[in-house]
């Protein structure tokens, strides 16, 4: 089978053994639920409930605002404690509604569709948005935004995203695992809104046992197969998946639909599923808690909205002698936190507790131009160049050695033999030039 | 919760090898090469690394001393830098020259500019081509190579082959010649030159198209034809090997961008062609690296590659 990649990347130790073979486990909270008005890109949505109202699970709590924006559902039964700004895991104040949750988890019912090849295409993307998908991947881009491209005619490849290339994590393998079904059928409906499309759901090589699963799910579907691709960081980017799928390149200006491509994560997949045939938001998320300082590393189905701590408690808690680091999401991208009273929303897949931080036990040395974040770049960037023009304020040098292109991987900061914060300088530079950008 | 909790930016795992590893992995390679010339060319040879090498060292460690930097000798990179000019020199060359090579190589070409990642030229190549303007006849002198009369009529197999003698292939490749410590087993280089790409440290990239662009130079204007064994001796003699694989490489003086470093190559091809053909001496390896270590700069400015996914713009351009 021909595995396919892209050039660049690194080979972190992939830790995902710790909660590779732990089944998915329903955890149903116990605390008040926190639900940030932005868990997606674009504008925050507005809340629709009030304070003392009393709300059902799977209740719609914020409508969206505007096309590219995403409703909010209550995950709990209960009471609107309070809307006010809470802290999220970027470390953010983010104005969000509190839930007393009332432990009934009375839940509204929803209005299946029997059969889904009777909705037309405004139907189905209708449903998509009152459903409330976002990527789940991370990014939170409102999907039903993401299936209304210009030209639907021009869209020839819907991938699905299984790579799951950040160490750690296994909720997307869980996912792929057990609810495969879900996810075939997901695919069949997003195929059946782009009629020249073929369907290519990508995993890495490091879980044949999944390819064996997706593929014997898919043998009967003519459109849909499956793409084994290597294990390497970050395998999941966008463009870095289109480019192994499809041999198509694009840049930080265009969308994967210039390509002809349109990249859903596994799990957002089974949301539309979830969404358009039972009529059913998005108020679950798979979620791992894994990383050595935790007593009982595993994959949870979450509600939306759940607390970081009470999570962690529900894993068996930290072992002796605590943790250094906790990190929201997984070691290469995800956010480290500095405290555990941060609600999980619809994009964060993981909590990793290290006991040791070794990352910045390193002490930075000098540049030896020895070219390895070159060589990992997956962008072709020349990370070193870039961050000595971020650490020295050359804007218009650094938007010439394409420094916008970066996508925040981390795999220079990862390879770097003086132990430069790489990624940081550039990230940081980045965000300045964007800023600069918007003024003009 | 502890307060002790650590937030850095991420990534938040990073890889095994550092600045330091990496310079052991040379320092390794380079054993191959050391064990040879000491026993090629007796203790003397020894004593010269280990003076040079401990000149080296020192010297960094008493600069950042009196300047009150962070002392960095524990990087080992003044080790290697110390042991690649030990290895370019004479086996009868008096320890002291030695010592001031060391103190030259680290202290002018290396501190000076800032130190490690600053330098803009190698610093024992550097140092080496000082000591050959200024001790030229103790750095050219071979002379007490064990039966250095009887087999060969000259000095080195190339001065030798290119004053019309003839040269012996197979000692060559074993290095049973004159020479500088380091440079004569072609064996014992590549056995370095090997372990340094399977570790990672180096690819082919530099020293692959040096040394194509430079048989293929040899073959065109060397005056010999289409004669491969006067080929491979030049390839195999005047410290090619050991200049390709070693000096070349250093990260510090070569390009960062892929295709400068296919540029880079092919320049040390060329002038070292030029040098060996065209020139006086027969070696050369040193100043063609050095002078294309000038060239570094500029090779980068014209080689940034086109970031993924950026397609080349098109004549007339796009922006209407």
């Amino acid at each position: 089978m021909g595995l396919k990649t892209f050039q660049g990347g690194v080979h972190p130790y992939d830790g995902k053994d710790l909660s590779k073979s732990k089944p998915i486990v329903d955890y149903l909270p116990t605390g008040d639920l926190v639900f940030p008005l932005s868990q997606h890109i674009g504008a925050p949505a507005t809340p629709i409930v009030a304070v003392g109202d009393s709300v059902l699970r799977g209740q719609k709590i914020a409508e969206a605002s505007g096309f590219v924006s995403a409703s909010i559902f209550s995950s709990v039964s209960g009471t609107v404690k309070a809307i006010e700004p809470r802290r999220t895991t970027t470390g953010d104040m983010v104005n969000s509604i509190i839930i007393e949750n009332d432990g009934t988890f009375s839940e509204v019912e929803y209005v299946a569709t029997d059969d889904v090849t009777t909705l037309t295409r405004e139907q189905i993307i209708d449903k998509i948005k009152e459903a409330g998908v976002v990527g789940m991947g991370g990014a939170g881009f409102p999907t039903h935004v993401k299936l209304s491209p210009k030209e639907p005619d021009q869209i020839e490849y819907i991938i699905a995203n299984g790579a799951e290339c950040e160490p750690y994590l296994t909720s997307d393998y869980k996912n792929m695992m057990e609810e495969g079904e879900l996810l075939v059928e997901g695919m069949k409906i997003v195929l059946s809104l782009f009629p020249k499309a073929q369907g290519i759901i990508g995993i890495e090589d490091n879980k044949p046992d999944c390819i064996e699963h997706l593929r014997a799910l898919t043998e009967n579907e003519e459109r849909i197969r499956v793409q084994p691709l290597m294990t390497k960081y970050p395998q999941g980017g966008e463009r870095q998946l289109i480019h192994a799928v499809t041999g198509r390149d694009i840049n930080s200006k265009m969308l994967p639909a210039d390509a002809g491509c349109i990249v859903d994560n596994v799990e957002t997949l089974i949301s539309i599923y979830r969404g358009v045939k039972l009529g059913r938001p998005v108020i679950t998320h798979n979620f791992t808690v894994t990383g050595d300082a935790v007593v009982n590393p595993q994959n949870f189905r979450i509600c939306v909205g759940t607390n970081f701590a009470e999570l962690l408690e529900a894993a068996g808690g930290l072992k002796e002698g605590g943790a250094e680091k906790l990190i929201a999401g997984g070691p290469m991208m995800g956010f480290s936190l500095f405290s555990l009273d941060v609600p999980i929303t619809k994009t964060t897949s993981a909590l990793i507790a290290m006991s040791r931080d070794e990352a910045s036990q390193f002490e930075t040395t000098a540049c030896i131009n020895c070219g390895r974040c070159v060589e990992a770049c997956p962008e072709k960037l020349i990370p070193s160049r870039l961050a000595d023009y971020s650490e020295h304020g050359q804007k218009s040098e650094f938007e010439k050695w394409y420094g916008l292109e970066c996508i925040e991987c981390g795999s220079c900061s990862y390879i770097c033999p003086a132990r430069r914060h790489l990624a940081q300088s550039i990230k940081t530079m980045k965000k300045l030039v964007l800023a600069d950008k918007r003024k003009k | 919760m502890s307060d002790l909790l650590h937030v850095t930016s991420s990534p938040h795992v990073r890889g095994r090898d550092d600045t330091r590893r990496i310079m052991l992995y040379v320092i390794i390679a380079l054993l191959p090469a050391t064990c040879f010339g000491v026993w090629n060319f007796g203790t003397h040879a020894l004593l010269l690394i280990i003076f040079t090498v401990a000149s080296c060292v020192l010297t960094e460690f008493a600069y950042e001393k009196l300047l009150h930097k962070k002392v960095t000798i524990g990087d080992f990179s003044a080790v290697v830098t110390g042991l690649l000019l030990a290895l370019n020199f004479p086996s009868s060359l008096p320890l002291w020259i030695g010592v001031l090579g060391g103190i030259f190589a680290i202290l002018v070409v290396k501190m000076l500019f800032g130190g490690l990642g600053q330098n803009f030229m190698n610093p024992a190549l550097g140092a080496r081509c000082f000591l050959m303007i200024s001790f030229t006849g103790y750095m050219t002198n071979f002379s007490d190579y064990p039966g250095y009369v009887e087999v060969f009529s000259s000095a080195t197999p190339l001065a030798s082959l290119k004053a019309g003698g003839s040269v012996d292939l197979m000692r060559m490749m074993i290095g049973t010649i004159p020479g500088t410590i380091g440079e004569t087993s072609a064996f014992a280089i590549l056995i370095g030159a090997i372990f340094l790409i399977l570790t990672g440290v180096i690819d082919l990239h530099i020293p692959g198209t040096y040394i194509v662009s430079f048989a293929l130079f040899v073959l065109l204007f060397g005056g010999h034809g289409l004669d491969v064994r006067y080929v491979v001796i030049e390839i195999c003699g005047g410290g090619l090997l050991l200049g390709a694989f070693f000096m070349a490489t250093d990260y510090v003086t070569s390009p960062i961008t892929p295709m400068g470093k296919i540029i880079f190559g092919i320049v040390l091809g060329v002038l070292t062609g030029i040098f060996r053909i065209f020139g006086a001496s027969a070696e050369g390896v040193s100043y063609a690296i050095i002078f294309s270590n000038l060239l570094v700069p500029l090779i980068e400015r014209i080689t940034v590659p086109r970031a993924f996914g950026i397609v080349k713009a098109k004549k007339g351009g796009d922006a209407t």
